[in-house]
This record gives C-alpha cells, structure tokens and sequence, in this order.
C-alpha cells in the first residue's frame, strides 16, 4: 500500500477528513477523482491553504495537507502557529521532501531548519518516519488523534520492517554499550547500513529510530543513556532546533552527561544534486557516517 | 426585529461602550468607530446569528479579521444580550479577556484575530465547509482597507472565486486610512472596486455609514452566482466624533476620563471636545 492509497482509504472510511494541498500533487495525484469534493487544491498559496484548514477544522473537519517542506513551514508559518497552533486545531501536515529529500532543487528548498520552527509552536506534535513503511505505519494514529500534528513525509523503500507503531514513543534497534545512534528520517537506512559496518570492526553501536521528536519519548532516552557511553543524534537538519538541540536540553533537564557526537549539517545548505551524492558528499552515506563515528570514538 | 431606527439607537449605544473602552490603557477608537454601524448591521438584519444559535452548526458565521475594531463586536456583542455589559469594565484586565483584539473566551466570537489577512482564509475554509455539507449559510468577513497591504487577502479572493463560494462575503471597512495615514499617500488601492472585479468577484460599493444603503446592497444574495460577494463600506474614521473624524493622528486612543466624559457629550451633538491625550500611539 502507498500512502495515497492508506490515505484514500482512511478519508472514504471517516468524511471528517479532507485532504488539502498548495498545488503539491506527488502524494495525491488520484485523489481528485477519489475524493472528490474533499480534495481541495488552493493552488501554490500555502499561507490561504493553511488558513482554510483551520476554516475546515472549526467545522469539524480534520484536514490533511501538503506542500513543499520548506513553503509549508516557511511561507505559511505565522499561519500555523497563529491559525492552528493558538487553538490548537486538529490539521495535519504533510511535509514533501524535508532535509536531502529536496536533492537537486538548491537552498530555497531545502527544509533543514524545520523541526526546530515546528517544535517551536506550543500545541504540535512534530514526527519524521524512517521509510514508507514506517510511515503507513505511524500515520493512521497520528491522524486520528485530536492534535495539531507536522509529518517529514518519507515515501522511500527499504528493506526495514519497523516495529507497530505506538503513539509517542521511539523505536529501539539496539542499545549499545559504546555508542547509541539517534535518527529520524530518511537516514535511518544510513546510519542502520553503518551501524553494520562498525558492529563487524567490533564497536557495540546502537540504533534508535526517533520517529517522535515531539513529545519526546523521555523513557527510551533515559533507558538508552544509561548503557550508551556516547549518544550520536544524527539529521539532516541545521545544527539549531533539531534533535541535537532537543537532546541537549533533555540532557540538562535529567542531569545526564554522556558524551555527545552530533552529526547534522552544522550552518551550511548543502550542495544540492542527487540523492546517493548528496548523502556521500555531505559525509551522510553508511561508509561516510561510519568513518566519522570510528574516528572520533578512537 | 430591528427597524432602521432602532438601528440608530443601538448604534449610539455601541459608540458609547466603544468611547468608555478609549481610557485606562485605551483602545483603537477611530478604527472601531468606522466599522461600528455595519457589524450593527450585519448582526441585526442580515446574519442569522444570536444568544440562541451560537453553536447551531447551521448558524451564519462572522469573522473580524480586522481584529482591532474589536471594541465595535464587544459592543454589538453587549447590545444583542450575547457578552454581559459588566465584562467591559474588564477591559485590560488580566483577570478576564476584554483586550484589543479579539478571542474565542468571548461567547459569540468565532475565531481569534489581530494579524490582518488571516481570517479570509479562515471563513473561507469555513464557506468552503457550508458548501460542502450543502448548507445555505453566509459567511462574514470584515477587514479593513490597510489590511488589502497584505497579500494573503488577495490570495482569498483568488481560491474563493476558484472554489465559486458566493455564500462568502468579504466587507471592506474602506475607512481611507491605514494605521499612520490615508491609504492613497501610502500604498494607494483605487480603484478598489476594479481590483476586487479582475479578480473575479461580484462588487458593491456603498457608504457604510448609510443603513439604507447597506440593506439594498444586502437585500439580494448572492450578489452573482459562483462568485465572491465583495462589499466596499466607505467610511469615516471615528465616526461620530467630529474632533477625531478623518484624523490619521487618532486610530488608537488613551484618552483621560475626562476627555472620554467630554467625547460622550460630543456624540449627543456638543461642540469638539479638546483633546490633549498624546496622538500616535501604538505603531
């Protein structure tokens, strides 16, 4: 199943959902046949189609909505906070091609600043799937529930079959003895595929797959630090705001001091280009994140 | 049922509540003294809204998406019985939720606002909804002339002729003024009427002031099928008070109380009041 069709399924089954986008048709392209009428395209005006969502959501609807990571969070920002953060509206957005995801388009659209403007409205729920699995995995609850909530869509395919998913909590691959990975998103298969290669050279490396970075699943992290003598948030995303930052300042908040390698894109837009290059390049491909771990773990 | 005097009457009495709610921390009085006669208006002869239908999914919807003229709401909101005539003691208060711009703790109000050029889209998502579901209701929206600066209004207007919501209807508070000055020696909007037709809504243009002619431009809706119905009020800032009528200086006021005892005798016809209260406040 894709997510087109999980979402066609869950929106025939329940009319309260409507399904919204600013001219973003990738996810959605038979929707307008399917949904009819509660497929609305408000054309590239992303501040209009936030607004109406609320407009929607007052009425009882629950819209689901999608544009371009960055113009959603960016454009229509003060829309988000003010229109459906305020009262806390149960919209749902669908973010397309967060962090690398954006590849080849450049700065204007890379979104590497948007769990940390994201988090930063009282009342979100904030989430990043690792792959398509996780994601039909993950949305189903997260759209029935009453909360504003911000999704970092991942349609990609790996061979990963994730855990159920339960509501506000993470997924644990391993704990390891010398260091415990953090990531979300797309580079779950990454720093999955270089965990491997450091568990081989002999280092007790282990994997969390976020999947919530708000709320923040308090009771893995505390678990995880407690056996971990180093943590790794790895994103793609700025230095500022992300799960770097929102691990440090649970660190601070428990008291806890393990050692902390962050790996995430620092100040820099990334150079844009394919995918695999673009993972290479920046230092996030398996072999790359590998070398960087075992040389500042030495 | 509200004949066009008694229309007079209770706008007296709004423009009062509007004048007392200009001291102790003050309010934006001459934004609220333009738009006053026509939220009277719309809440007494035109939108099915009252104490009885506030959450009648069927009810007709109002939004202020000028939110600063939120002292003309309270007092309608007082003067149909739906928000006690005591909370407007509270004004400023942190201890109730009587401030400048409006709030969903108030019975009767629909949506927060204060940020101009957001509630367009909101009733429009709400029109959207009635039409969806096939209801017949109308959806309001009030916005102010130096609101048409912000882009997201237009954007409205676009998706709402898109989407063919003639049960919305955008009601321009067409004042001539935006916060520090007229609108023509800032950002000029004439002709206003044309922009609002090329973008592909039906417009009506009326003096705002004028119940008759507000009533006719309402009589018969929508004004065109399949289309945004686009209501340009021209009016007067600070209606009602000659002393600060068409003033750029007097948009939000602090006035002393006995500059407020003053400006209430002036609304029953007395000579200008002197004002000494310091002009440009706020932005």
């Amino acid at each position: 199943m894709s997510y087109e069709e999980l979402l066609t399924q869950i929106a025939l089954e329940d009319d309260r959902f409507v399904v919204m986008t600013a001219e973003n048709r990738a996810l959605v392209r038979k929707m307008p046949e399917t949904l009819k009428n509660r497929f609305i395209d408000t054309g590239i005006t992303e501040q209009t189609m936030v607004g109406a969502a609320a407009g929607l959501a007052l009425r009882g609807r629950i819209p689901v909505i999608h544009a371009l990571s960055t113009f959603l969070t960016m454009r229509a920002f003060e829309f988000i906070r003010t229109d459906i953060g305020i009262p806390g509206l149960p919209v749902k957005l669908s973010s397309y091609i967060p962090g690398f995801l954006s590849d080849g388009n450049g700065p204007t659209h890379q979104a590497i600043e948007d769990i940390s403007l994201m988090r930063g409205i009282p009342n979100m729920t904030v989430y990043a799937p690792a792959d398509e699995d996780d994601l039909l995995k993950m949305v189903p609850s997260i759209w029935k529930n009453p909360e504003p909530a911000y999704i970092r869509i991942n349609t990609r395919k790996t061979d990963y079959k994730h855990t159920p998913y339960n509501p506000g909590k993470s997924e644990i691959i391993s704990v390891g003895k010398k260091a415990t990975i953090l990531v979300y998103g797309l580079l779950f298969e990454e720093a999955f595929r270089a965990r491997e290669i450091l568990l081989k050279k002999g280092l007790d490396i282990g994997l969390v797959n976020m999947r919530c970075l708000k709320p923040l699943d308090q009771e893995t992290l505390v678990q995880v630090i407690k056996d971990s003598e180093w943590i790794i948030p790895i994103e793609d995303h700025f230095h500022t705001g992300g799960l770097y930052s929102i691990l440090a300042e649970f660190l601070l908040n428990k008291n806890l001091y393990p050692r902390v390698l962050p790996i995430n894109l620092g100040e820099k837009w990334f150079t844009p280009g394919l995918l695999p290059q673009v993972l290479e390049n920046e230092g996030f491909s398996a072999a790359r994140l590998a070398e960087r771990i075992e040389a500042h773990l030495a | 049922m509200y004949t066009l005097n008694a229309l007079e009457e209770s706008a007296f009495r709004i423009r009062e509540r509007i004048i007392k709610m200009s001291t102790d921390g003050g309010c934006f009085l001459g934004a609220s003294l333009s738009a006053a006669d026509v939220i009277l208006f719309l809440y007494t002869r035109f939108l099915n809204l009252s104490k009885q239908n506030l959450n009648d999914p069927e009810r007709d919807y109002f939004f202020l998406s000028k939110g600063h003229d939120v002292p003309a709401l309270y007092g309608t909101l007082v003067e149909l019985g739906i928000l006690e005539e005591s909370r407007l003691k509270n004004h400023l208060s942190v201890k109730d939720h009587i401030y400048w711009h409006p709030n969903t703790h108030i019975p009767g109000i629909e949506f927060h606002s204060g940020s101009l050029g957001h509630l367009p889209s909101v009733a429009l998502g709400v029109a959207l909804d009635i039409k969806l579901k096939g209801g017949k209701a109308k959806v309001v929206c009030i916005l102010g002339d130096g609101e048409l600066n912000e882009g997201s209004c237009w954007e409205a207007v676009l998706v709402a002729n898109a989407y063919k919501l003639d049960n919305l209807y955008f009601i321009i508070d067409r004042n001539h003024f935006q916060a520090n000055m007229p609108t023509e020696d800032l950002i000029p909007l004439e002709p206003l009427s044309d922009k609002f037709t090329a973008f592909g809504a039906s417009v009506k243009r009326i003096d705002g002031h004028d119940f008759k002619a507000v009533e006719n431009a309402l009589s018969s809706t929508p004004f065109h099928p399949g289309k945004l119905n686009v209501l340009i009020a021209d009016t007067v800032r600070g209606k009602g008070l000659p002393s600060i009528e068409k003033r750029a200086d007097r948009w939000f006021c602090n006035f002393t109380h006995k500059e407020v005892e003053d400006l209430l005798l002036e609304l029953r016809g007395n000579a200008p009041t002197h004002l000494s209260s310091e002009t440009l406040l706020v932005r």
